[in-house]
């Protein structure tokens, strides 16, 4: 079925309209680069996904999500009410501030890892680096235990990729994020360099260089598993899924609502490929590593972040997959509350904020605060990483505390943590 | 100047840089430059010298293999062609396949011993230094590009190299590594400990977990925090191990011993933390899990540690070395995982990797006797495959018992190595010009990018994974390579080639170091029958693109 071309707006009706209409009946085929299934799968009942807006190189606290104005070199009005009572955010997330209320704020995520990479291993895979073997990203564990069987295109995908990109760990590397360069290039290496009917003479030409192979080795094509992933990959070229990655199918108004930039178009599309079921999706936003001017550095990055961190909750919600995709907002650490001398921040893993939601979490609370005057350390009620990875995965319906045999002959478990219960819906 | 290595690291640039640069006439200007300072091959390589002890090392060894196959209803496999031997060789020593130049030399050899003198002959090329070297390095110093003012991966690979063609015997290279003091640009064995640091802080855990793993074979990492569940190494043990390094630092004159520093514990016997602060601590002494008369009398801790390591009773050394080496050369080590070994058996025994072991030992710790040794095995020219095996599960039980070659995916440079050679028909030496290795380089780092990169943990064997499959199926690079040019193999062969057979057999030579089976060969000469111009380039192309995406063509057999 070759998914439609035309976007939305050519269609009189709007859009909120449109999808209940598209998705209630025969005429899913008309919403663009959807398979069937998804289009009618909507709410709770949905298999769950998980959305991770990975911010790298160590965001601010005290210019994101938990500022303290007139402490720690902030203006004494910086700060922006929200949509909840009596939380404020920095003034540079107004689009943010106005969705809040479908996310928790953690204001006391703590760690002890202040290395780059050290820290996003810690940040991705929930535990700190070890030398005998990899563990596998949140994202990994997710795909790997709960995997969609009618998904054709990869299930566990990194968008913008920076150094450390989400990995399968010793789940094993068909677990690693399938990495997506760009969003507004497209997809790299899913269309045949030819056209098609030259494509066909190519495969044919495979199939008896393969058989040849085969008949000198018999035991051999089946142990290369040659076949299969070559028959996997043209199954995946070939599936309606990948028009996800159309983005232009969708509306101007839609795309420019998350902003213009690689990340925003990067959360529309992990908002197009969740729709189709891909479980795992990260999302990475760089340049948080503000050791010099700290706050033109974070401003620029706000710029980026807001409208597409608002405008892909907003659009989960309109779509009634917020109940069914936990977002999680998070860096490898926090900054200094103390400005340095090249008016930068550096490294603070003690005390550092995240934010979290969908996927059935709690929404609208706030949980601990870091010290206003610089001098505590630990911020109160810290929260380890951790325990919010595993009340992630029991969210998402995953064993967290499930102990695999790794290769080396160590158990491990997929957590560590504990599920913290305030955190999950009453 | 920076290396490209870490201009990409520092930069992020590099890959805009590279993107103004049109794939294939870069690689088109820089392959053809190349060629044109292609290796001078002087005629078939000398005779080898008559070596009866060698001659007997292989044989037990051979027997050795034999045995592991004994009374469990196995076919043990055939002599694999010599083509696809000197495959084997040229990925392992190079990391390509054989160039149609090396391929029509080697035919043309026809005096005795003729994979011998081969082997010979790539053990004094360049190559072989640079790429075993890389490959050591990876286990020694690990992936991790660390803090580039402290470790200098460049000059280590350089240093290692050298030492390689120069044959410098194994142990002395590994006590150099522990034990040099110094400048880690002028005295690059010195990067085996800045390698270790991490926030300008020596961690001494991380160097003896190294030390251990890679010149040990054993994993005693677990053992940094609690006793070893398996194995009989304790925690104190491996911290008195640590100890050696205890008062090694990084000054101003670079890799120092202080002799009043010392490694310090927490009084309750766990690592000291960073914050720790005002917890109280005890000094560590300096002690080997076993065979302390091995340490000798004089010289500074880890010039002790190093003659420990390499002491010539240990037979863990010899062993770890010779599994790993064992694992280059078949893309699988004898034992797995290849740096946790089982304790060496007691007194003289007759296995497979302690006759290997012994051997080099005995011999100075001759690599180059090492791998003369290995590539003689009769495992090592045997066959894949085995015509009375035809299931999976079946061949794995042989590859298990070593009664054939296995088959092993190749590594994602391997892969890009052979990609670069099969372009031209003239090897491709690292002598070529700085712009050939900047263009390698940018497409090894793309590449391997996108490819997968197994790291650190280097010889587990990656599955083919989807987005390697889509690389190799619709990726720029390799269908670029295969396009018919004016330059490329695909469209000289075109060109050159007196008949259509000849044309087919010699493009299977170059990308897949064979002749076509008759079926193979029919089809592609109907395909190319009467083609002229544009048709006759896109059915090279097709070929080239085929050929390319054949499992043969990723695998090792």
């Amino acid at each position: 079925m070759e998914p439609l071309k035309h976007g939305c707006a050519r269609c009189a009706i709007g859009r909120r309209s449109f999808l209940r209409l598209a998705g209630g009946t025969a005429l899913s085929f008309l919403f663009p680069g959807m398979a069937a299934r998804a289009a009618t799968q909507r709410g709770v009942e949905r298999p769950k996904s998980l959305i991770t807006l990975w911010l790298s190189g160590g965001p601010s606290q005290l210019e994101t999500w938990d500022p303290h104005p007139g402490k720690l070199g902030q203006a004494s009005d910086f700060r922006l009410a929200t949509r909840l009572k009596g939380v404020f955010v920095s003034p540079w997330f107004p689009r943010v501030a106005d969705v809040l209320d479908r996310l928790t704020v953690i204001r006391s995520l703590t760690s002890k890892e202040g290395d780059h990479e050290r820290a996003s291993y810690y940040l991705k895979t929930g535990y700190r680096p070890d030398p005998t073997l990899r563990h596998p990203s949140l994202g990994a564990i997710l795909t790997q235990q709960m995997p969609d069987p009618e998904l054709e295109i990869p299930q566990h995908m990194t968008i913008s990729p920076s150094n450390w990109p989400a990995h399968g760990g010793f789940l094993g590397d068909q677990f690693d994020a399938f990495k997506i360069f760009d969003p507004r290039d497209g997809l790299q290496n899913m269309q045949a360099p030819v056209e098609a009917e030259r494509q066909k003479s190519r495969q044919e030409s495979l199939r008896l260089v393969e058989k040849s192979f085969r008949a000198r080795n018999p035991a051999g094509g089946d142990r290369t598993r040659h076949q299969e992933t070559v028959d996997e990959a043209f199954a995946m070229m070939s599936s309606d899924q990948l028009g996800a990655f159309h983005l232009e199918d969708e509306t101007k108004a839609v795309r420019e609502r998350y902003g213009k930039s690689a990340f925003g178009q990067g959360c529309l599309l992990a908002r197009r490929l969740v729709e189709v079921g891909v479980r795992a999706i990260e999302v990475t936003l760089d340049g948080f590593d503000s050791h010099v001017n700290n706050l033109e550095t974070q401003k620029s990055r706000a710029e980026d972040l807001d409208p597409a961190l608002a405008a892909l909750i907003l659009d989960l919600e309109e779509r009634d997959l917020l109940q069914s995709t936990v977002v999680l907002v998070i860096g490898e650490f926090g900054r200094t509350p103390k400005i340095n001398l090249a008016e930068g921040r550096d490294h603070w893993p003690q005390g550092f904020s995240a934010l979290v939601g969908g996927g059935g979490l709690r929404r609208g609370i706030v949980i601990g605060e870091t010290d206003p005057e610089g001098q505590k350390e630990m911020p109160s009620d810290p929260i380890q990483v951790e325990n919010l990875f595993a009340t992630v995965l029991s969210v998402v319906g995953v064993k967290h505390d499930r102990e695999l045999m790794t290769r080396v002959g160590r158990p491990m478990k997929l957590c560590a943590g504990s599920p913290l219960a305030r955190l999950r819906m009453s | 100047m920076i290396p490209f290595e870490d201009v990409e690291h520092k930069t992020g640039t590099f890959g805009a840089l590279i993107r103004l640069l049109p794939l294939v006439a870069g690689v088109a200007l820089a392959v053809g430059w190349a060629a044109s300072t292609p290796v001078v091959l002087q005629g078939p390589p000398r005779a080898v010298p008559a070596d009866a002890s060698m001659a007997d090392a292989v044989a037990a060894l051979n027997s050795a293999v034999d045995r592991l196959a004994v009374g469990k209803g196995l076919h043990v496999a055939r002599p694999a062609p010599d083509l696809t031997v000197l495959r084997r060789i040229t990925l392992a020593f190079f990391g390509t396949v054989p160039s149609l130049q090396e391929v029509r030399g080697f035919e043309a050899d026809r005096a005795p011993q003729r994979l011998e003198r081969w082997v010979d002959r790539f053990l004094e090329d360049r190559r072989f230094g640079d790429y075993f070297a890389e490959r050591l390095a990876t286990f020694v110093v690990g992936t991790d590009d660390n803090q580039f003012l402290l470790f200098r991966r460049d000059r280590f690979r350089e240093w290692l190299s050298s030492r390689l063609m120069a044959n410098t015997p194994y142990d002395q290279v590994v006590r150099e590594l522990v034990s040099q003091q110094g400048l880690w640009t002028g005295k690059p064995a010195a990067n085996f400990v800045t390698a270790a640091v991490g926030d300008d802080d020596l961690d001494e855990m991380k160097l003896a977990g190294r030390t251990v793993r890679s010149f040990l074979g054993q994993r005693m990492d677990c053992a940094q925090c609690h006793d070893h569940p398996f194995a009989d190494w304790t925690q104190a043990q491996f911290q008195g191990l640590a100890a050696f390094y205890g008062q090694t630092g990084i000054t101003l004159a670079g890799v120092e011993d202080d002799p009043e520093k010392e490694l310090e514990i927490r009084e309750d016997g766990m690592p000291v933390m960073k914050d720790d602060g005002a917890v109280k601590k005890k000094v560590v002494p300096p002690t080997v899990p076993f065979h302390p008369e091995w340490l000798p009398a004089t010289g500074t801790r880890r010039q002790k540690l190093g003659e420990w390591l390499t002491h010539r009773n240990n037979r863990r050394f010899a062993r770890a070395v010779s599994n790993r080496v064992w694992g280059y050369l078949f893309g699988r080590p004898f034992h797995q995982p290849v740096d946790d070994l089982p304790d060496p058996p007691v007194g003289e025994s007759d296995q497979v990797l302690d006759i290997v072991a012994r051997d080099f030992a005995r011999h100075g710790y001759d690599f180059r006797r090492l791998l003369r040794v290995l590539t003689r095995s009769k495992v090592f020219r045997a066959d894949s495959s085995v015509p009375q095996v035809l299931e999976a599960d079946e061949l794995e039980k042989h590859e298990k018992a070593w009664a054939v070659f296995p088959l092993v995916r190749l590594r994602p440079e391997q892969i890009v190595g052979s990609f670069q050679q099969t372009f031209t028909m003239r090897t491709v030496n690292q002598n070529a010009p700085l712009i050939m290795r900047f263009i390698r380089l940018v497409q090894e780092n793309e590449f391997i990018q996108r490819f997968g990169d197994l790291g650190d943990d280097e010889l587990r064997e990656g599955g083919g994974t989807i987005p390697q499959r889509l690389m190799l199926l619709n990726g720029k690079l390799p269908n670029e390579l295969a396009e018919a040019s004016p330059i490329s193999a695909a469209g000289r062969i075109s060109g050159m080639a007196p008949t259509d057979e000849v044309c087919v057999e010699t493009a299977y030579l170059v990308c897949l170091t064979r002749r076509p089976e008759p079926a193979e060969r029919d089809y592609f000469v109907g395909r190319l029958a009467g083609k002229t111009g544009d048709d006759r380039s896109a059915v090279m192309h097709d070929l080239f693109w085929t050929l390319f995406n054949t499992t043969e063509f990723s695998w090792n057999h």
